[in-house]
C-alpha cells in the first residue's frame, strides 16, 4: 500500500526566494504527522504542493500513489488552508452540501450531520457563516475538509482561532481520525498540541527538514530527580536507564526514596534547539 | 460538467442572496423609466418639427433613441459582467475563497467555465430583457421598430459575453481592482474606436476608418455593437440612413457572418489563455 503522502527532493522557488530546498517526507497510512517550523520555513508551501495549489520547481510529491495535483490525488485528500474564507451567505449545511457535490460524495444529509456533530457544530447547521465566530468557522473548515472521507487530511494551522475547548474538540477529532485510519499532516505552531496527538514530528527550517522523529525519539535526557528523606537529589547527566542503579544505591545506604522523576526535553526545547533561536 | 454546473449554480445563488439582482433590477427599472420619459417627450415634439429635406423625423428619432438605449444596454450588461467576474481567480484566491474549491477533484478549467456560464446566465437574459423592453417602449411611443428585431439583441448579448470572457482572463493575472479598471478601460477603448470610425466616415478618411475597424475587431464587443446598430436601420436609406449609421456612440458598421465567426474564435482564444494561465498559477 502506497504512503498517504510521499515527498522526495521537493524544491520550490518563488523568484529569488527558495521556499523549499529538497524536502523528503513520508506520511504513512493512519499516521498523524506534525509539521513544525518558524514562519517562512516552507510549511504552508509544502502543504500547498501536496494539495495541488502550488507547483513544485523540482522534486516529486504523491498523494496515495497519485501525482500531487492530479484529479486522483485531490479526490483522496481533504484540506483546510491557514487563511481561508467561506462565503458568508451560505449556511453550514449548504457549504458542506456544495463540497459533497464537488467531491462526488454520496454521503448526503447523514454525512453532513455526522461531520457537524464531529466538530461540535450540530446546533449551527442552519446558521450562516457570517453569523459564526472565527472559531466556529475554523471547525466548519475542518468538517469541510472531511467531506467525502479523505484518506489524507492536510490541516494548515487548524486551531489558530480556537479556544481551549475548541482545541480539545479538534484533538479528540484527530485521535478519532487516527482510529479510522486517516492520515493527517498537521501544520501548527502549537507545540503542546502536536506533542499530544502526533505520532511523528518533522521540523522544517529554511525549506529543509532539520529534525524528524517520534516525540519520544526527539526528546533527549535532561537528568533524574529523586525525592528522598534528605531532600531532592538531582543527577543532571543521568537518564532513564540510570534510575535502578541510583535507587538501589540509596536503599543500600539506608535512605528512603519517595519518588523518581526522569526529566526529558519538551518538544518546545527540541524545537528551539532545531531552529537555533529563529523567531516565529 | 456536473461540477461546472454546481459551481455556476452556486454563483447564481450567491448573486440572489447578496441581493445583486434586486439592486440591478431596481436600477434598471429607473433606467427604463427615464428612457420611457425620453421617448414620450421626444415623439410628442417630433410631430411639430419640420426636418431638413431627406430626413424622416420619426425614423430618425426612433432609431437614434433606440441606438442610445442599445448603448445603455451594452454598458449596463458590461458593468454586470465585469462585477460578476473581476475577482474570479486572483481576487477570490487572495480572499481565501478559491482554494477550498480548487483542491476538490474539479479541474481548474471547469471552475473558469462554471464562472463564465454563471455570468452568461445572468448577463444574457438581462441584456435581452432590457433590449426588448426599450424596443417595445420606442415602438409603443413612436411607432418605430428596428429593421431587424432579434439579431441586434443577440449581438449585444454576445458583446457582453466577450467582456465577461476578457474579465475572466484578466482575473487570472490581475487583482480585482486592477482587473476592473483594465476591463472598463478596454471597454472605453472600444467606444473610442467607434467614435474614431464616425470621424473617419465624416472626413472620408479611409485610414482612420480602417484603424477604427481593426480596433473594433480587436475588441469585438464593439464590432458586435456596431453591427447591431447597422442592423436596426439596415433598410433605412437616403440621408436618414447615412446619418443614423453614424450612430450615437460609435457608428454602424457591417460585421456579418465573418464577425460572428471571429467572435467565436476570439472567445475560444481568450478561454484557452485563461485556462492555461490559471493552470500555471500558484495559489
Amino acid at each position: 500500500m502506497s504512503a498517504a503522502l510521499a515527498v522526495s527532493g521537493l524544491a520550490k522557488r518563488y523568484g529569488a526566494v527558495e521556499a523549499l530546498r529538497g524536502v523528503d517526507l513520508q506520511v504513512e497510512a493512519g499516521e498523524l504527522v506534525g509539521l513544525l517550523g518558524p514562519n517562512g520555513a516552507g510549511k504552508s508551501t509544502l502543504v500547498k504542493i501536496a494539495c495541488g495549489l502550488v507547483r513544485p520547481t523540482t522534486g516529486r510529491a504523491e498523494v496515495c500513489g497519485a501525482r500531487a495535483g492530479s484529479r486522483e490525488a485531490r479526490a483522496a485528500l481533504g484540506y483546510l488552508a491557514e487563511f481561508f474564507r467561506f462565503p458568508g451567505w451560505t449556511s453550514a449545511d449548504e457549504l458542506l452540501e456544495l463540497h459533497q457535490q464537488l467531491a462526488g460524495s454520496g454521503g448526503g444529509e447523514q454525512e453532513r450531520r455526522e461531520l457537524l456533530d464531529l466538530v461540535g457544530l450540530s446546533d449551527a447547521r442552519s446558521r450562516r457563516v457570517e453569523e459564526m465566530s472565527k472559531g466556529m468557522q475554523q471547525r466548519l473548515g475542518i468538517a469541510q475538509a472531511l467531506v467525502g472521507a479523505p484518506r489524507l487530511l492536510l490541516l494548515d494551522e487548524p486551531t489558530s482561532a480556537l479556544d481551549p475547548v475548541g482545541r480539545r474538540t479538534v484533538r479528540t477529532l484527530l485521535e478519532e481520525l487516527r482510529r479510522r485510519g486517516v492520515s493527517v499532516l498537521l501544520n501548527s505552531h502549537l507545540l503542546s498540541e502536536i506533542e499530544l496527538v502526533c505520532d511523528r514530528v518533522v521540523i522544517l527550517l529554511a525549506g529543509q527538514v532539520v529534525t524528524a522523529g517520534t516525540p519520544a525519539e526527539l526528546a533527549s535526557p535532561r537528568g533524574v530527580e529523586i525525592d528522598t528523606d534528605r531532600g531532592t537529589e538531582v543527577h543532571a547527566d543521568a537518564g532513564r536507564d540510570d534510575v535502578p542503579q541510583f535507587v538501589e544505591q540509596l536503599v543500600r545506604d539506608g535512605r528512603k526514596v519517595y519518588g523518581v522523576r526522569v526529566r526529558t526535553s519538551t518538544l518546545e526545547e527540541v524545537y528551539v534547539e532545531a531552529v537555533g533561536g529563529e523567531t516565529e | 460538467m456536473t461540477a461546472a454546473l454546481t459551481i455556476a449554480g452556486y454563483g447564481l445563488r450567491e448573486a440572489l442572496r447578496r441581493k445583486v439582482f434586486v439592486v440591478v433590477c431596481l436600477l434598471t427599472v429607473a433606467f427604463v423609466i427615464l428612457y420611457w420619459i425620453g421617448n414620450r417627450y421626444t415623439f410628442r415634439h417630433v410631430a411639430d418639427i419640420v426636418p431638413p429635406a431627406g430626413i424622416d423625423a420619426q425614423a430618425f428619432a426612433g432609431a437614434f433613441l433606440f441606438g442610445m438605449a442599445m448603448f445603455g444596454t451594452l454598458f449596463l450588461g458590461t458593468v454586470l459582467a465585469i462585477f460578476l467576474t473581476l475577482g474570479v481567480v486572483r481576487g477570490d484566491a487572495e480572499r481565501g475563497l478559491l482554494q477550498p474549491l480548487v483542491v476538490r477533484p474539479v479541474g481548474r478549467g471547469a471552475v473558469l467555465v462554471a464562472r463564465f456560464l454563471g455570468a452568461a446566465a445572468v448577463c444574457v437574459p438581462y441584456v435581452l430583457v432590457l433590449y426588448f423592453a426599450t424596443m417595445g417602449l420606442t415602438g409603443a411611443e413612436g411607432g418605430w421598430w428596428p429593421d431587424r428585431i432579434v439579431t441586434p439583441g443577440l449581438e449585444l448579448a454576445g458583446g457582453v459575453l466577450v467582456v465577461a470572457a476578457l474579465s475572466l482572463l484578466g482575473s487570472v493575472f490581475l487583482s480585482s481592482i486592477a482587473n476592473g479598471i483594465a476591463i472598463f478601460m478596454i471597454f472605453g477603448g472600444g467606444l473610442v474606436a467607434g467614435l474614431l470610425g464616425n470621424i473617419g466616415h465624416v472626413l472620408n478618411s479611409h485610414g482612420l476608418v480602417h484603424a477604427a475597424k481593426i480596433a473594433a475587431w480587436a475588441m469585438p464587443f464593439e464590432a458586435l455593437y456596431q453591427d447591431a446598430l447597422r442592423e436596426i436601420t439596415q433598410n433605412t436609406s437616403g440621408l436618414t440612413g447615412f446619418l443614423l449609421r453614424l450612430g450615437p456612440f460609435g457608428g454602424a458598421e457591417q460585421g456579418g457572418v465573418a464577425l460572428r465567426l471571429w467572435v467565436l474564435a476570439y472567445l475560444a482564444i481568450v478561454g484557452a489563455l485563461a485556462v492555461a494561465g490559471f493552470a500555471r498559477r500558484d495559489l
